[in-house]
């Protein structure tokens, strides 16, 4: 039976085919003829006796730990690079395209390394918080999982993070392959300010400069006030205690920050009235601009947003419909908007951000397309109550190319008539 | 009345959850322990030059540190390594340090030594001792043509050594 065309048919929300966010509420795609699933037929279904190889028999055992499917097995972090002649010097990405919802799985969470992952048994740190305080103090796990535990949804930034896109020209990558030192868990830990509130803090005081114990002895001069607010000593993530590559078997978690700042593997906390002015924040995590002078302690990073699907070496299979789907976040507070552009830019439409909308977390936005087949750009653009993430142009003529920290303008991936994804420059 | 009865004991259990959520008003053990003197174990070098150890060492012994320790892999010249570049590039007025070293770029020497000391060689961290940090800071320095090839390092020597670069960093935060 030949459907009815609609008396009303939806309009589009923007150019190129973007269609209304509220669509999938509406029951829109029924009348733009797009069918949602396959209709099965009952009395066929129930006469077909034949089993399938895993309906013959009983399947595999019961396990102690789950892992992925097998045939997830190409979902893995992405981006493997450490320093020459090095193993665990570098980093590893989160593949964003391959995920969805707002939670990294922790085994795919990003890693930066400054001398590889140590190997901590639990009741050998012991965490010390010691400088100007009235008492120095001394902590050790078993301690701290007894005091009142705070629970957390934040994402994590590298600063680098999406810097290969500051490049000449655009890196043939996937999403995960540009924007992949971005992840996000659910941290479980005890608020720093108690542990400082313990040893009390000397009137002097401004600073805090938290120390790994890897072998780099990795550290950090994070402002007194920032650990006093809403930093967490992070004992467990996404319910399980951390991962020895996120700081097992405790790491600084500081909401908003540039990843850097988390020193993972903690094991001291040195309450000072001056930053220590390490070598990753001086020599690194600094930021160059265009007259050669470089900021220090740039610590939130701005606001940002990537669609991941489709996205970077992705094939569409054909015109018709398909959902634009993407992250945004910001270290200054929870997003506010993402809009979204199928024209290079040129229009714009509001895509819907999936609740909950969390303060300094991920944010997964959707917006349902209709591809006609011929080339066009996607772009996402977001926003928090105070920032606007910045086209590619704005942000190289404010900061130039070699900054290489902060990076956080419009990711453009241009659609070619195959179907073919990439990066592109706008 | 029984509503008014329902009405406060709303208004209890509102308070009671204030103070839950509200970081000051919770409760911990207070399971710290003291830390002794000898438990401190400070290595952080500050850029006053607090934290130096005694000591003290020059780029002429610093260039034996250096040929044993450092140069397989940060090369013969500081320049030509398979690892970060830590001799050379220019400190330029107005155009962009390309090549950022502890010559170009780096703003405090106190840093150096607290790195070098934190986490070099990398293979070995913490294996030298303070003379032979001295040593191989005064040599990375003389080779960025900071310092002289005689000049003895020790604390208060270092802590006066001012970098080239560092009037080109600033801060929204006070720095020291
Ligand atoms: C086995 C190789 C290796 C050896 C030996 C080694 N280094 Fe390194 N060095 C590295 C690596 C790798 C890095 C970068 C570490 C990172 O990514 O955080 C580095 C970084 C540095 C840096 C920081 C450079 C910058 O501009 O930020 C300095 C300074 C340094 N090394 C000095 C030394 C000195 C001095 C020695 C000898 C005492 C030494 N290194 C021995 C591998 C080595």
């Amino acid at each position: 039976m030949a459907k009815k065309q609609p008396a009303n048919p939806i309009a589009n929300s923007a150019g190129n085919g973007l269609l209304d966010r509220r669509l999938f509420l509406t029951g829109g795609l029924a009348s733009l003829g797009i069918a949602l699933s396959p209709v099965v037929n009952a009395s066929e279904s129930t006469i077909n006796r034949a089993r399938k190889p895993w309906m013959q028999s009983p399947g595999r055992a019961l396990g102690d730990y789950g892992q992925p499917s097998q045939h997830e097995a190409a979902v893995v972090r992405e981006g493997r690079t450490s320093q020459v002649g090095t193993l665990g010097s570098g980093a590893s990405r989160t593949p964003l395209q391959d995920l969805q919802g707002t939670i990294t799985p922790s085994g795919l969470h990003f890693e930066r390394h400054h001398s590889g992952i140590p190997d901590i048994h639990p009741e050998q740190l012991q965490l010390s918080v010691q400088g100007l305080v009235k008492q120095p103090l001394k902590f050790s796990l078993n301690d701290l999982a007894r005091y009142p535990l705070t629970t957390k949804t934040y994402f994590l930034e590298c600063s680098g993070n999406s810097a290969v896109n500051l490049g000449p020209n655009p890196a043939l990558l996937t999403c995960g392959g540009i924007h992949g030192l971005v992840s996000a868990s659910e941290w479980t830990g005890v608020p720093v300010s108690y542990l400082l509130d313990e040893a009390g803090i000397d009137s002097k005081a401004k600073w805090v400069v938290a120390e790994g114990a890897d072998a780099a002895r990795m550290n950090r001069s994070i402002p007194l006030d920032k650990m006093l607010d809403d930093a967490l000593l992070a004992l467990y993530q996404n319910g399980e205690r951390l991962r020895p590559e996120q700081g097992y078997p405790v790491r600084l978690l500081l909401p908003g920050y540039e990843g850097n700042t988390s020193v993972k593997w903690l094991h001291r906390l040195e309450v000072s009235a001056q930053p220590a002015m390490s070598r990753q924040e001086t020599s690194k995590y600094t930021d160059l601009n265009l007259d050669g002078r470089a900021e220090m302690f740039t610590f939130e990073m701005g606001v940002k947003s990537a669609i991941t699907s489709p996205s970077g070496n992705q094939q569409l299979t054909g015109k018709g419909y398909y959902e634009i789907s993407g992250l945004a976040w910001s270290g200054y507070g929870p997003v506010r908007k993402v809009d979204v552009s199928a024209d290079g830019g040129k229009t714009w439409a509001a895509a819907q951000l999936e609740e909950p909308i969390l303060d300094k977390s991920l944010t997964r936005f959707r917006i349902p397309w209709h591809w006609d087949g011929t080339p066009c750009t996607l772009l996402s653009r977001a926003a928090d109550a105070q920032n606007h993430q910045p086209t590619r142009a704005q942000y190289t003529k404010a900061k130039g190319t070699s900054g290489f920290y902060h990076y956080n303008a419009m990711q453009a991936w241009r659609i070619e008539a195959d179907g073919g994804i990439h990066n592109v420059y706008v | 009345m029984f509503t008014s009865r329902g009405l406060v004991a709303t208004a209890f259990a509102l308070v009671s959850l204030n103070a839950v959520s509200d970081p000051k008003g919770v409760e911990t053990p207070r399971l710290g322990q003291q830390l002794e003197p000898q438990e401190v174990h400070s290595i952080t070098v500050w850029p006053d030059g607090k934290g130096l150890p005694p000591g003290s060492g020059n780029a002429v012994t610093g260039q034996k540190v250096y040929a044993q320790q450092c140069q397989a892999c940060h090369g013969l010249s500081g320049k030509d390594g398979i690892n970060d570049t830590l001799v050379g590039g220019q400190v330029a007025p107005t155009s962009l340090p390309k090549l950022r070293t502890v010559g170009s770029y780096w703003p405090y020497a106190t840093s150096l030594f607290d790195y070098v000391r934190r986490a070099m060689p990398y293979r070995t961290p913490g294996s030298l001792s303070d003379d032979e940090v001295y040593a191989v800071v005064a040599y990375l320095l003389f080779k960025n043509g900071v310092i002289e090839e005689d000049l003895t390092l020790n604390a208060a020597q270092l802590s006066k050594v001012n970098l080239p670069n560092r009037q080109r960093f600033y801060s929204e935060y006070e720095l020291p």
